[in-house]
């Protein structure tokens, strides 16, 4: 994996050098808060409901077992020992004090870590597939692309002060497991008919208020254009992103205000004068990069002792069945970790998980993990004879529900029970749902089905491209949750759709397993997910499910 | 005093730790919604959070919160502000757990 250079660890020193200062000056009083404000969101602090949070950014979603180690022993030593991962590849300490913050960033830059660009109207945290570099199905590892652009995009003097924040996501698979078409830049790998690896590239998607899917912008944009595409578009935006009204300061609403073709062309203009400015030096560094995430060096062993494994434990099979994907080596694995044990919080791991994932990945994983946007943990290179083991110690550290890509696999913002922004709980909801399903036994029946929640419309929890979505809201000071259909975040993507109206906190759980029996009743076989089924059947069978066939009218 | 005044308290987090805490009559940041003074007058009310606002090494982000008497004190009337009270409902940590008795 990439190790910083002098100049990136100078830079991050640097940073907590200042930050330190920082404090101290706003602990003293040199500083107000409206002064300090912009200064700790600049590096990641947030002031809370109940506390401080530190966002803290996993670059690309990889992380090796010594830095997974060292977020444990921050979790220990100033929070409670916990972490909380989240939908951008990001770790969020929820209780950090004010004091304790600069020594918290000391602590991350001796592992090659820190905070900064985790908030702002700069470019955030790059997000990329969690499985790059171990799909089967994947062009190009897309993370020497995405260190590339993290590196360019630190502490870039141009977009510091963008109208917004600005969300790149890179995938260098046909099978979008990065959301790309809701980011404000989504790059997919694509080849032309050279069979020459580049990318597809896709501007002004995004969720929040207005949800919008990207739109391509360029179908083919070869390698060592990328750097000054990308500038280009940020260019474009900082020039016409709109710093009148927040609510419409995003990219989405400047391609919808300007429209596709103009933005189009301003971006090709822009990126006419960029391009010979870009002399090669990005060429080189990124020569530099690639090295650095050379793909191990695999084990050639047998697999019989996985397959015997597998035809003998049916626990294992129910696990193996559910959380490994196709590896390009075909003696390997992909694993994906549930963090979302029934009942658990998505997304939240102790210290003591986090130190069992980072063994688990020295000892079998080839010392690689990786954190998902549906807020899980990869091991993104295991051997199939290693599996049983990592299985079994899995189990007993809580990590081994068998749920990934299932009902009870959601996705939830911090919502109410954390967030200053939120206007309802998403956590326990999500809880109740996956301790419903599992009473029922139902999930492995059910099959594929993403239920993604939000706590506010800002959409952190993706509601919008949950098959299932639920966004809280507060409606007369009570809260009150809208159901979405048919959401998708994949390379099929599509924004869901409202049902009538909303449901009493209370009432959120029996709603979703209305929709889920309408499901069974009428999807054609097993073979019909969620996703298809409502695809072919339209939402009236749904609204029936939800409001009994009086209620079908949109009330929302 | 205005008649269409919803009783308010002054609401803020600590600086340093973040945690919420409610300013008093006597002129304390009580970590406990019961024991903040419940303003009833507008007027009385912008003095008291020009007064929270200034206290800038003790506490960050004062605002006026709706609240209501209670037998033991005001109480909050929205579901945001009982939060405040409590901590997180996921796990026993904030106040729930740092002041149960």
């Amino acid at each position: 994996m990439y190790s910083y250079s002098d100049f990136d660890e100078g830079f991050v020193r640097a940073r907590v050098a200042q930050f330190t200062q920082q404090v101290e000056r706003r602990l003293d009083g040199s500083l107000s808060e409206d002064e300090f404000r912009p200064l700790r969101l600049m590096n990641g602090l947030y002031l809370q409901l109940h506390a401080y949070m530190l966002r803290v950014a996993i670059p690309y979603g990889t992380l090796s077992p010594h830095q997974m180690r060292q977020l444990a022993y921050i979790a220990d030593t100033w929070d409670k020992g916990y972490g909380h991962f989240t939908t951008r590849q990001n770790i969020q300490f929820n209780w950090p004090k004010l004091p304790d913050v600069p020594a918290i960033l000391s602590a991350l830059a001796d592992v090659e870590m820190h905070a900064i660009q985790t908030s702002g109207n700069t470019v955030r945290n790059v997000t990329a597939d969690h499985f790059a570099g171990a799909a089967a199905d994947e062009i190009e590892d897309p993370r020497p692309y995405a260190e590339l652009l993290r590196q360019w995009s630190t502490d870039h003097p141009e977009f510091q002060f963008l109208p917004r924040k600005f969300k790149i996501a890179i995938t260098g698979a046909p099978h979008d497991r990065a959301v790309t078409r809701a980011h404000d830049i989504g790059l997919r790998m694509v080849r032309n008919a050279a069979g020459e690896p580049g990318f597809e590239v896709l501007v002004g998607g995004g969720l929040g208020r207005t949800p919008m899917i990207g739109h391509v912008v360029r179908d083919f944009l070869p390698v060592p254009d990328l750097l000054p595409y990308v500038e280009a578009v940020l260019s474009v935006y900082n020039t016409l992103g709109r710093r009148d009204n927040k609510y419409k300061a995003r990219i989405k609403i400047t391609l919808h205000e300007t429209g596709k073709e103009e933005v189009t062309r301003m971006v090709e203009e822009r990126f006419a004068e960029l391009r010979p400015l870009f002399g090669g030096a990005d060429q080189a560094l990124l020569a530099d990069i690639r090295a650095a995430f050379a793909p191990p060096a695999f084990r050639n062993a047998p697999t019989d002792g996985f397959d015997a494994f597998y035809k003998a434990d049916p626990v294992f099979r129910a696990w193996a069945d559910t959380s490994l994907a196709a590896h390009r080596n075909d003696q390997y694995a992909i694993v994906t970790i549930s963090v979302k044990a029934h009942g658990d919080t998505p997304g939240d791991a102790t210290s003591d998980q986090m130190r069992v994932m980072a063994d688990l990945a020295e000892r079998y994983g080839h010392s690689d993990l990786r954190i998902s946007h549906e807020q899980n943990v990869i091991l993104p290179h295991v051997h199939k004879s290693d599996l049983p083991a990592v299985h079994a110690a899995l189990v007993q550290a809580g990590l081994g529900t068998a749920n990934v890509g299932l009902i009870s696999d959601i996705i939830a913002c911090p919502g109410m029970d954390y967030c200053a922004l939120a206007t309802a709980r998403s956590i326990p909801v999500a809880q109740e749902i996956a301790l419903r399903f599992k009473e029922l036994d139902l999930e492995h029946e059910v099959g594929p089905m993403k239920i993604k929640i939000s706590g506010c419309i800002n959409a952190c929890g993706h509601h919008h491209v949950g098959h299932i979505g639920i966004l809280g809201l507060d409606r007369a000071g009570v809260e009150n949750y809208q159901i979405t259909l048919g959401g998708d975040g994949s390379e099929t993507a599509a924004i869901g759709e409202k049902m009538g109206p909303g449901f009493a906190y209370d009432q959120v759980v029996p709603a979703i397993e209305r929709l889920v029996r309408a499901y069974l009743a009428h999807r054609l076989e097993p073979g019909e997910t969620f996703l298809l089924a409502v695809r072919r059947l339209g939402l009236d069978p749904f609204k029936a499910a939800l409001y009994g066939t009086e209620g079908t009218q949109d009330a929302a | 005093m205005s008649r269409s005044f919803t009783p308010k308290v002054i609401t803020a987090n600590r600086l340093r730790e973040g945690d919420v805490v409610y300013l008093t009559a006597d002129d304390r940041w009580s970590p406990f919604h019961h024991e903040a003074e419940l303003i009833e007058d507008e007027a009385h009310g912008q003095l008291r959070l020009l007064h929270a606002a200034a206290q800038k090494l003790l506490v960050v982000g004062a605002y006026l919160a709706d609240a209501k008497a209670g037998p033991n004190g005001p109480e909050p009337t929205h579901f945001r502000e009982a939060f405040r009270t409590r901590g997180p409902s996921n796990y026993h940590h904030g106040k729930q757990a740092d002041y149960a008795s």
